[in-house]
C-alpha cells in the first residue's frame, strides 16, 4: 500500500500545514522533506484536506511546496530488551548515539534505532502449536538485573495466535526472527524481540486493576510516615523554583524500593540531568548491590529542545514504563516538570488559534493531565502476578501560586500532594514539603491513628507559633508552650532530613518505624516542667539528642546509647500519658 | 540564489508586513527598500503564498509599493577575531566606526547542545568581588540572572565584572539600554582596558523593538563559536526583561493568545532556549551567562523573573545597592569551593549564619527591645560585613576575602562564639595582634 504525500502549504511556528491526496489519520507521523533530511512531525488536525502537522524541529528552511511523506503509523515507541540504562530524547533517539555521530549539538532530522542492535541469549518458553494471547510471553532473555520476557506484540488482534515455528535457545539479535505465529484465518507474522505501541494509547493487557494498596517506601520520613506514596499510585510535587523539587526526585530516584526507575527530564535544566547522568553509573543500588543505572531509564528533554517532542517524552515515558509493567516488575516514573509539559501543549493551541482556556491553557488540558497519571496502575497480569506503575509529577506552578491552572488540574487526579514552600525552604528546613497543607489518601507504614496524632500537635504548634508572634513567650502558657516545642521537635528531628548525610539520606522501614515509636512516647507525655526557660532547655536537649541519633549506624553500640540517653531523659520529667494518646499505645 | 524583487504588500501591522511571494523559507531574510532606507525583515509565517515578515527597524514609514528582496538564507553573524573591541546594533551593524564584518557568517539561533556532551560544572570564574567569590561563587558554564529593581546600581555591577572577571572574552548584549548607560558601559571598558577583549551587540531604547530580540541570539552565536575555539567566554546581557517586553509586543503584534500579564505562551522556552546556551566544552572553552532581569514592582512572582528562575540556576539579588546575601544562590557553588581554600565553604556557612543573627538583632532593636551583649557584638560584625565584603567597590581576590573575613570575626567575637569547628579556628584564628 503506497503511503499518502502531501505538500507543504503553510508555516506557523513548528505548526506546519500540509495539503494531502488520500487518506491520512490523527496522530499519524509524517516527514517533511527538506533536501535530504527528513523532519518528523505528528498530524494534530486535520480539516479537509488539510492537516496541521506539529514538528518536531526547528522549522527553519522548510518552504511551501516542500513535499511531506505519511507513514500511516502512529507516533510509537520500540519495546524490547536493551532499554534499560539508556538515555533517550523525548523521541526515543538514543542521546549518547547521537552525539557520537553529531558531536556537541543536536542535529535536526537525525533519527537512530533506540534499541540497541545487540545479541541476546534467547530462550524460548513455547513450543510449536502452543496458542497465544496478545502480551503473552513467547521466550527470556536476561537484561541486567531482570528476566526480560519476550512478548507477543500487543497491537495484535486478540485472537489466538498459533506459534508455526519458534528458534531454539541460542543468541540471536534483537531484530532477528525468532518465530512466526499465525492466525485462526491463516495470517502469518514473523516476530522479532522487538515491536512498537503507540504512545498516547495506554496499554491495557492485564486482567484488572487493582486498588494501589502497598506503600511504595522512599526511605525519606515525612513521605513514608505522614504523606505515603503507594505503589501504582500518583502524587504530585509542587513547588516554587529553589524549592528543592529536583533534589526530592532524585533522592527518590536514588531510593524507592521499586524494580525500575524512569526519570522523564521534561522541559527542565540541562545541568540536572547531567548530575543524574554522571552520578548515577556511580552509585549503587541498595537492594541489588549493583549500579543504580542499570535500573534507570532516562527520558531526556531538556527546555532548549524542540517544545513539540517536550510533549511526547512524557507519554515516552510512561509507556515504557507500562511495558516493563507487563513483565511483573514495580516501576516508578518520575516527571520533571508537568508544567513544562502543559506549557507545550499551551503553545500548540495557541498556534491552532483553539479558543484558550485560563491563562491561555487549552480546554482539554485537565482530561490530557488525567489521562496521563491514570495510566499509572497496579494490575494483575493475566497469569496472576501483579505488576504496578507509580507516577510521580513535578509542577513548576507561576510565581509559586497552587492556584493556577496545571496544580489545581493535577491535584484533582493525584492520591498525594507533596507541597513544597518557599518558607521553608528559605529556612533550609528539608525536604521542604510543607506538612500541615500537603495530604496523601494512600497507607503508610506506620498505624494512621499515631500518625493523625503526631499531625495534630503539629497543627496545634503551628497555631501556638502564630499567637505568639503577637502575644508573645510571655502571653503563652505553659501548655501551648509545651505543645509548641513537641511540634518543633517532629519537625526538626523527623521531618526534616539531611540528604547529604549518609546515614540520613535514606532511612529504612524498620528505622522509621522504631524511631518514630520513640518519638510518639515522647509527643504523648506530659512532663513536669515549671518554667518556660525549663521547657526551652528540656526541648532543646531532647531535640539535640534525636539529632544526633539520626545520624549514627541503626542498632549499632552508639545508637542504643542514645537511645538510653533520650529515654532517661523524658522519664525524668514524665508525668502521665495523654489520655488520647495513650488509647491509641 | 533567488534575487527576485517583490513589491506587493498586502497588509502593515505593527512591525509585521506580509507580502505575496513564492519560494520563500521559513526564517529567511529579506531586505526591505523604504523611502527612509532599508532594513532587514525576516520570515516568521508562512500561509499558502502569504508571507508574513517582521521588519527589523519596524513598520513606521513603510509603503504598499516598498520593494522586499528574499535573500534566502537566514539571519547571521560574522565570526571572527575582527570582532574584538567592535560594537554592533542588533542586526550586526556597526555602532562605532570601522568596518562593517561580512566574512565568516554564521547562523544565530542554532541547535542545542546534546545534553549527553554536558559535563559536571567544574571551574570557578573569579570576579574579585568577595560577595560572589566567597559566598555565592560563579561557575564556568553556570547561568545566573541578577534580579534587581529599576534604579539599582546593576549596569555599574556588570561593568565592574567585565572588567574583573578572569575570563578571555566578554561579550555583552544590552537590550533597550539607556543611551547614556550605553556610553557608560562603552567609557568605562575603554578606559580600564577591558575594551579589546569585549564585544558589543547594543540595542538602545529607541531603537526598533526587533532589533532588540536579536540582541541575545547575536551575542550567544558569537559566543558559542569563541567557546568552541577554546576561549573562556562569558556573557553578560541587559536587560533580560526589556527582550520579554519585546517579545510580548511581537506577540501581541502577531494576534498571539497572551498567557500571563500579556506575555506570550512560550516565554519559558524562548527565555530558556537562550540561557541554555551556557555550556562547558569538554576539550574546548565554555560560555558563561549572567544577565539582569529588572523585576517590576519588585516582584519576583512577575512572569519575567519567575520563569527565569525556573530556568537559570540560582539567582543574584541586587538591592539597596548590594548583593544580599539571603535571597542569592549560586547553585552550582558547591561543585567548585570545595576545591578553593579547606576554610571557604565553613567560613561561608558561619559568616551567613551570624549574619543572619545579625539580622534578627536589628529588628528587635528597632522594636525597641533590650540590646544584650550578644545583640551588641553582632550588631558590630554586621556594621563590619556590610562595609568590608559586601560594598560593591570591593575588589580583593578570594584568599584575601577569606582573610579579611577571619579579621572581621576575630574582632567581633570569641572563637567558640562563631560556631566554627575547633581545627579551623586553630589554624585560621588571626592572632591577637598587639596594638
Amino acid at each position: 500500500m503506497a503511503n499518502t504525500s502531501g505538500r507543504v502549504i503553510g508555516v506557523n511556528g513548528n505548526m506546519v500545514s500540509v495539503e494531502f491526496d488520500s487518506a491520512i489519520s490523527k496522530n499519524e507521523v509524517g516527514y517533511i522533506l527538506l533536501g535530504d533530511v527528513k523532519l518528523k512531525g505528528e498530524v494534530i488536525k486535520i480539516n479537509k484536506n488539510v492537516a496541521s502537522l506539529q514538528v518536531f524541529e526547528m522549522t527553519e528552511g522548510i518552504s511551501v511546496g516542500d513535499s511531506v511523506e505519511f507513514s500511516d503509523e502512529m507516533l510509537s515507541v520500540e519495546l524490547g530488551p536493551g532499554l534499560l540504562q539508556q538515555i533517550y530524547d523525548g523521541l526515543q533517539n538514543p542521546l549518547p548515539e547521537l552525539a557520537s555521530q553529531c558531536g556537541f549539538f543536536l542535529q535536526r532530522g537525525v533519527y537512530l534505532d533506540p534499541i540497541p542492535n545487540l545479541d541476546w541469549e534467547f530462550t524460548p518458553s513455547v513450543k510449536v502449536g502452543d496458542l497465544l494471547r496478545p502480551a503473552d510471553t513467547f521466550g527470556t532473555v536476561p537484561e541486567g538485573l531482570f528476566t526480560h520476557e519476550i512478548m507477543l506484540p500487543f497491537s495484535f488482534a486478540d485472537v489466538d495466535w498459533k506459534v508455526t515455528s519458534i528458534k531454539e535457545k541460542g543468541t540471536y539479535n534483537v531484530r532477528e526472527e525468532i518465530a512466526t505465529v499465525e492466525d485462526p484465518k491463516g495470517n502469518k507474522r514473523n516476530l522479532t524481540m522487538v515491536f512498537t505501541w503507540p504512545v498516547k494509547r495506554a496499554i491495557k493487557t492485564y486482567e484488572e486493576r487493582l486498588r494501589p494498596d502497598e506503600t511504595l517506601v522512599t526511605k525519606i520520613r515525612i513521605i513514608d510516615t505522614f504523606l505515603p506514596v503507594a505503589k501504582g499510585g500518583t502524587y504530585c510535587t509542587p513547588g516554587p523554583f529553589g524549592a528543592g523539587k529536583t533534589v526530592l526526585q532524585h533522592m527518590t530516584s536514588r531510593n524507592a524500593d521499586v524494580d525500575i526507575v524512569i526519570i522523564a527530564a521534561c522541559g527542565e535544566r540541562a545541568g540536572e540531568v547531567v548530575e543524574v547522568l554522571k552520578e548515577f553509573p556511580e552509585l549503587t543500588d541498595p537492594k541489588t548491590g549493583r549500579s543504580l543505572m542499570e535500573r534507570t531509564i532516562i527520558i531526556c528533554n531538556t527546555s532548549s529542545m524542540p517544545v513539540a517532542s517536550r510533549e511526547a517524552s512524557v507519554y515516552t515515558a510512561v509507556t515504557i514504563a507500562e511495558y516493563y509493567r507487563q513483565m511483573g516488575l514495580d516501576i516508578l516514573l518520575l516527571a520533571d516538570s508537568t508544567s513544562r509539559w502543559a506549557q507545550a501543549m499551551r503553545e500548540m493551541s495557541g498556534r491552532l488559534e483553539e479558543i484558550p482556556g485560563e491563562e491561555a491553557f487549552p480546554a482539554y488540558l485537565e482530561s490530557r493531565i488525567s489521562e496521563f497519571y491514570e495510566r499509572a496502575g497496579k494490575v494483575r497480569l493475566k497469569d496472576g502476578r501483579i505488576g504496578s506503575v507509580t507516577i510521580g509529577g513535578t509542577v513548576s506552578p507561576a510565581g509559586g501560586n497552587f492556584e493556577e491552572p496545571v496544580t489545581q488540574a493535577t491535584l484533582k487526579v493525584v492520591g498525594a500532594f507533596h507541597g513544597l514552600s518557599r518558607e521553608r525552604s528559605d529556612a533550609r528546613k528539608y525536604p521542604a514539603i510543607d506538612p500541615l497543607g500537603s495530604w496523601s489518601k494512600y497507607v503508610g507504614i506506620i498505624a494512621a491513628n499515631k500518625v493523625e496524632y503526631a499531625r495534630s500537635i503539629l497543627f496545634r504548634g503551628s497555631e501556638v507559633n502564630q499567637m505568639m508572634k503577637v502575644v508573645g513567650e510571655e502571653g503563652t502558657s505553659i501548655a501551648d508552650y509545651v505543645v509548641y516545642q513537641k511540634s518543633e521537635l517532629i519537625d526538626t528531628c523527623y521531618l526534616q532530613q539531611n540528604s547529604f548525610d549518609p546515614v540520613d539520606s535514606s532511612i529504612p522501614i524498620e528505622r522509621q518505624r522504631h524511631v518514630f515509636d520513640l518519638m510518639f512516647t515522647v509527643l504523648a507525655a506530659k512532663y513536669d516542667l515549671e518554667s518556660k526557660k525549663e521547657v526551652r532547655s528540656f526541648f532543646n536537649t531532647l531535640r539535640q539528642k534525636f539529632l544526633d541519633w539520626n545520624n549514627v549506624e541503626f542498632k549499632g553500640e552508639r545508637f542504643s546509647q542514645l537511645e538510653g540517653e533520650i529515654k532517661k531523659l523524658y522519664k525524668g520529667k514524665f508525668v502521665q500519658f495523654d489520655h488520647v494518646a495513650e488509647k491509641l499505645m | 540564489m533567488m534575487q527576485k524583487v517583490y513589491s506587493k504588500i498586502e497588509s502593515i501591522v505593527g512591525n509585521v508586513i506580509t507580502v505575496r511571494a513564492e519560494g520563500v523559507s521559513n526564517g529567511d531574510l529579506a531586505i526591505v527598500t523604504t523611502s527612509q532606507g532599508t532594513s532587514y525583515a525576516n520570515v516568521i509565517k508562512l500561509d499558502h503564498d502569504l508571507v508574513s515578515l517582521q521588519i527589523f527597524s519596524g513598520g513606521q514609514g513603510v509603503s504598499t509599493g516598498d520593494q522586499i528582496r528574499f535573500l534566502g538564507v537566514p539571519m547571521r553573524v560574522s565570526y571572527s577575531d575582527n570582532l574584538m573591541g567592535r560594537v554592533f546594533d542588533g542586526t550586526g551593524k556597526p555602532r562605532d566606526k570601522g568596518p562593517s564584518l561580512t566574512e565568516n557568517m554564521v547562523d544565530i539561533g542554532g541547535p542545542a547542545v546534546n545534553p549527553a556532551m554536558r559535563i559536571v560544572p567544574r571551574n570557578m570564574i573569579r570576579t574579585g568581588i568577595p560577595m560572589i567569590d566567597v559566598f555565592n561563587t560563579l561557575v564556568e558554564s553556570q547561568k545566573l540572572p541578577i534580579f534587581s529593581v529599576s534604579g539599582e546600581p546593576y549596569n555599574q555591577l556588570l561593568a565592574r565584572i567585565a572588567m574583573q572577571a578572569e575570563v578571555d572574552l566578554i561579550i555583552l548584549g544590552g537590550m533597550g539600554l539607556k543611551y547614556d548607560d550605553f556610553l557608560y558601559f562603552k567609557d568605562t571598558l575603554e578606559a580600564s582596558g577591558a575594551m579589546s577583549r569585549t564585544i558589543m551587540f547594543v540595542h538602545t531604547a529607541s531603537d526598533p523593538t526587533v532589533e532588540c530580540i536579536l540582541v541575545p541570539d547575536m551575542a550567544l552565536a558569537v559566543a558559542e563559536k569563541f567557546a568552541l575555539d577554546g576561549k573562556k567566554v562569558l556573557v553578560l546581557l541587559t536587560d533580560m526583561t526589556n527582550f520579554a517586553d519585546s517579545l510580548k509586543e511581537m506577540a501581541i503584534t502577531m494576534d498571539q493568545v497572551p498567557s500571563n500579564r500579556g506575555y506570550p505562551g512560550d516565554l519559558y522556552s524562548a527565555l530558556a532556549s537562550r540561557y541554555e546556551k551556557a555550556v562547558d566544552f569538554e576539550g574546548a572553552g565554555s560560555l558563561t551567562i549572567l544577565a539582569v532581569t529588572t523585576m517590576p514592582g519588585d516582584d519576583v512572582t512577575h512572569p519575567v523573573p519567575d520563569n527565569t528562575g525556573y530556568i537559570t540556576e540560582g539567582q543574584y539579588y541586587l538591592k539597596g545597592g548590594r548583593i544580599e546575601p539571603f535571597g542569592s544562590l549560586s547553585r552550582l557553588k558547591q561543585q567548585v569551593n570545595k576545591d578553593t581554600r579547606d576554610d571557604h565553604r565553613a567560613l561561608m556557612d558561619g559568616m551567613i549564619k551570624l549574619f543572619a543573627s545579625y539580622k534578627e538583632s536589628v529588628e528587635k532593636k528597632s522594636m525597641g527591645f533590650m540590646m544584650t551583649e550578644w545583640d551588641e557584638k553582632l550588631l558590630k560584625y554586621g556594621a563590619l560585613f556590610e562595609e568590608k565584603l559586601m560594598d560593591l567597590s570591593v575588589n580583593i581576590p578570594l584568599e584575601q576575602a577569606l582573610d579579611l573575613g577571619w579579621e572581621i570575626l576575630a574582632e567581633c567575637f570569641e572563637p567558640n562564639e562563631t560556631g566554627l569547628k575547633s581545627d579551623l579556628i586553630l589554624n585560621r584564628w588571626p592572632k591577637k595582634s598587639v596594638d
